[in-house]
């Protein structure tokens, strides 16, 4: 097939970025997303000009690395999908497609479709772990952990921090991310006996960081590409409430 | 010639840590403060490293080319990790788990370091549950367990398919912890592109900022790389696209020695290639053979669709030729004997370069619910990539290059040629042999970081208590950067026409043609000459655009590539130096009539252990083998 693609194209942090077109060909409904930008850059780089500059990794879905807007979606108009897993079937043959990088104010933009997401590291370092020190830990099997909350914490911690959440928030909100990890913990006897100061913490951090306020529209849920659920936000205020 | 002393600690088997641990060299923890240790990489193996490091009071510095560290390819893994906690009153122990290693390994890997990883397994679930992994469990709230490929015990713990993601958001999550702590220092988005070596000894490294091109100067009194493995050789592989050698092959020219560099497993379970731009090659977990029956039409070139061919016309290869392990049999054997179905025309799919891999007895038997609680997952997975439900019609797989069993050639201390620089998870060779088994990847990084390093590090340290903070301003840093900074002008400077994925793609072809899942004396030789050309073509034609000093992926992946380019020859001299069959390494010359491996274990019973020797040959190091508690048997899974 035969795409245009409006990208953001920004050269650093310090300059403005604009869009700009290219018109791609030969664009095959078996290639990823990203493969079709590998081709727009390959086209690029014979041309010698400067190829796109994006994130991207394990382009398995699960490392969180890639990351966009696509057509005003994060991560594509796909629910339950990652940039690196949307495949262009999805798309029609000479289809405008606009692409740009995460808006949010705590995520700079880096260069072209690349942004700073080390906001979110920082709140998982505030308090996103369970201290206990290699060495110490009692027998795996001493804490029982009843099989449903156990299943309700991995729902929570499937979590790839790709920050989709906050881009598709209006408020750039991180409630999501954050009550995901608290929720991990909070359901399970291991998190227990710290959660006070966690939550705390990671509440504290994210407001220092600049994110936004929740304000109940949803956004985060339907364009997380694992669908975390809303009602994590609902256990992170909880949580939050009891800890005073 | 380097010597290559393996410091194995004497005793017997289940002795030697223990005794080990006993007598070793500690560091006291006023000196700890005043050692700086660097940390390459951050998968289970590097966060693991540094977190342990950093909660025994050392200074820890650690870096990773991802923008967090929570990204590092560790994450991808997907089936489980094993240990030897026989919660299923199996029969399973220690030595059981020691003893199926060393067989699936195919008896080329060394039994006291197997034995170790065996014996510190159980610490690691106990480590990962009390991080809050949420590893599946049994309605009773204990920990629950599944069989893998290559045993017949149920020792894997698991996580859904995401087993690798949950172990390394718990490292990711200890890593933190000592981050706030202070003992740890993040340096995300680095390029580890030379190690500097003072006096013999390890001492720092020269990174590249990938934000800014800044090239920066970091010293400490020893150097860890758990940098992983270097499976991307292949281009299209099941590792992240931007996984790469380079650390360890810098390292290897520094002088530490790369040991059975052409051990590469091929995963048997990855989603076939599904078009010629394609980037990487999606793994399909192997606990997916739990349940699912792979098989070839009887017909050649049938083109029925699957659900169409009946029970009769069904060849399930596997089933057939291996009727005690039947679709369990480990990785290489079901990669070969795909391929050769394949290879003798009865591959199905687009390509013919596929099997089927078949639930419907499993959903049958079991019903769709449980099938989807096992496996949910990677069904959305295949679906989205591929179009097709695995719920209605077989998944079609091929095999995909994956995991390498060779790296850095390292002692009992996990101290490499290099005194100093250490070598932990995928980036050593130490425990896998010639073929890894399922579900042990996960179990030997985190292994290697939390509960052995941690130890074995201090035998080194704490000869270097004396030693201030190193300097980064001497004459060895000074080298270091300098020969750094010529190299990305160079890889800047050749303004050829071809870009370096392009030589990437076809160095992947060269190397998965003539040294992948078969290879032969014929193939190879050719392949090295191929492999030469396409060297001194890439150094005369690359095309590199932009700038240095400036965010720039095209000149990251050149630096990769240029290694890759390098690191192939020595997989391929590798590969024909061991004339025998074993593991993984199938040479077409040494097979049994019924086109089994056959190993020869009076001629290559050794770690052949390469040594950098300039623009010459590698020189091989040989360190011999000795079963002393073990009996070296024929690997049969008949």
């Amino acid at each position: 097939m035969k795409l245009r693609l409006k990208i953001w194209r920004q050269k650093n942090a310090k300059t403005k970025g604009a869009f700009a077109s290219y018109d791609l060909d030969g664009v095959s409904s078996d290639m990823s997303f990203l493969e079709m930008l590998d081709l727009l850059n390959s086209r690029l780089v014979s041309e010698g000009k400067e190829p796109v500059a994006f994130d991207h990794d394990c382009r398995e879905g699960i490392c969180g690395s890639c990351g966009m807007y696509i057509n005003g979606y994060p991560h594509g108009p796909v629910p339950g999908l990652t940039t690196c897993h949307l495949s262009m079937r999805y798309f029609r043959d000479g289809e405008t497609i606009t692409i740009e990088p995460w808006r949010a104010r705590p995520f700079p933009v880096i260069k072209d479709l690349i942004v700073d997401r080390s906001a979110m590291d920082k709140i998982q370092v505030a308090g996103g772990f369970i201290s206990v020190t290699a060495g110490a830990a009692p027998e795996a099997n001493n804490n029982l952990v009843r099989k449903h909350s156990s299943d309700l914490a991995f729902d929570s911690a499937i979590c790839i921090g790709c920050g989709a959440c906050v881009a598709a928030c209006k408020n750039a909100s991180a409630m999501l991310f954050v009550s995901a990890r608290v929720s991990q913990y909070a359901l399970l006897p291991q998190g227990r006996p710290e959660a006070k100061e966690r939550v705390r913490a990671m509440v504290e951090e994210m407001d220092r960081q600049g994110f936004g306020n929740c304000s109940n529209t949803g956004a985060c849920e339907a364009q997380c590409p694992k669908q975390i659920k809303l009602f994590n936000i609902a256990r992170l205020n909880r949580e939050y409430y009891r800890s005073y | 010639m380097i010597t290559l002393n393996a410091k194995i600690p004497e005793g017997p088997l289940e002795e030697k840590w223990t005794r080990y641990k006993a007598s070793s060299k500690l560091v006291n923890p006023a000196n700890k403060k005043k050692l700086d240790i660097i940390v390459i990489g951050t998968g289970l193996s590097g966060a693991g490293a540094a977190s342990s490091l950093g909660e025994l009071g050392y200074n820890v510095k650690v870096f990773c080319y991802q923008d967090s560290p929570r990204r590092a390819h560790s994450v991808a893994a997907q089936g489980g990790i094993n240990a030897a906690k026989n919660y299923k009153n199996d029969g399973d122990n220690v030595y059981r788990l020691f003893y199926d290693m060393i067989k699936g390994g195919d008896f080329r890997a060394r039994e006291a370091n197997v034995y170790r990883i065996a014996e510190v397994s159980n610490q690691v679930i106990d480590h990962y549950t009390a991080l809050g992994v949420p590893f599946a469990r049994e309605y009773g709230g204990t920990l629950d367990t599944r069989s893998f490929g290559g045993v017949q015990v149920s020792r894997t713990f698991y996580a859904k398919g995401q087993t690798g993601q949950q172990c390394l958001l718990g490292a990711y999550s200890s890593l933190n912890r000592q981050i706030k702590a202070g003992t740890v220092k993040m340096f995300p988005r680095r390029d580890m592109l030379e190690l500097v070596v003072i006096d013999g000894k390890a001492r720092g490294i020269i990174t590249r900022n990938l934000i800014t091109g800044e090239i920066e100067r970091h010293s400490a009194h020893a150097v860890v790389l758990a940098t992983g493995g270097y499976g991307t050789v292949y281009y299209l592989s099941t590792l992240a696209v931007n996984s790469n050698a380079s650390a360890a092959w810098k390292a290897y020219k520094k002088g530490a020695a790369f040991a059975n560099p052409s051990f590469v497993q091929i995963h048997p379970t990855s989603i076939p290639q599904l078009n010629e731009f394609q980037s990487k090659l999606t793994l399909m977990s192997e606990s997916l053979r739990n349940d699912g029956r792979i098989w070839v039409p009887k017909k050649k070139g049938d083109t029925r669709p699957a659900n169409d061919i009946p029970e009769e016309e069904r060849d399930y290869y596997l089933e057939r030729r291996y009727p005690a392990f039947g679709n369990l049999v480990p990785r290489d054997v079901a990669s070969r004997a795909a391929k050769e179905r394949c290879d003798a025309g009865y591959g199905v799919g687009k390509t013919g370069l596929a099997v089927n891999l078949d639930f419907r007895d499993a959903i049958k038997k079991q019903g769709k619910k449980s099938i989807e609680n096992k496996y949910g997952n990677l069904f959305d997975m295949y679906k989205a990539i591929t179009g097709m439900n695995p719920y209605d019609e077989p998944m079609q797989i091929y095999p995909a290059g994956h995991y390498t069993m060779g790296g850095l050639w390292v002692d009992y201390e996990l101290m490499t040629t290099i005194p100093g620089l250490f070598a932990i998870g995928e980036s050593n060779f130490s425990d896998h042999g010639a073929n890894r088994l399922g579900a042990s990847s996960l179990m030997q990084a985190a292994g290697d970081g939390y509960f052995i390093l941690p130890v074995t590090i201090s035998s080194f340290l704490s000869g270097e208590i004396r030693i201030p903070r190193i300097p980064t301003d001497g004459p060895e840093f000074d080298e270091a950067e300098k020969s750094v900074r010529e190299r990305l002008e160079k890889l800047l400077s050749i303004r050829g026409k071809q870009s370096a994925a392009s030589f990437h793609k076809r160095l992947g072809k060269i190397m998965w043609d003539f040294c992948g899942m078969t290879r032969n004396e014929e193939g190879l030789k050719k392949a090295k000459e191929m492999v030469r050309a396409l060297r001194s073509e890439f150094w005369s034609d690359l095309t590199v655009t932009g700038e240095g000093n400036d965010l720039n992926q095209q000149l990251e992946k050149a630096g990769r590539v240029a290694d890759f380019l390098e690191l192939a020859e020595l997989m391929i001299t590798d590969a024909l130096n061991r004339k025998e069959s074993c593991g993984a390494h199938f040479r077409e010359e040494s097979q049994t009539p019924d086109g089994e491996a056959r190993r020869i274990d009076s001629e290559y019973s050794y770690v052949a252990a390469w040594e950098y020797n300039g623009e010459n040959e590698p020189i091989l190091n040989k360190e011999p083998l000795k079963f002393e508690f073990v009996e070296l048997k024929e690997r049969s899974y008949k």
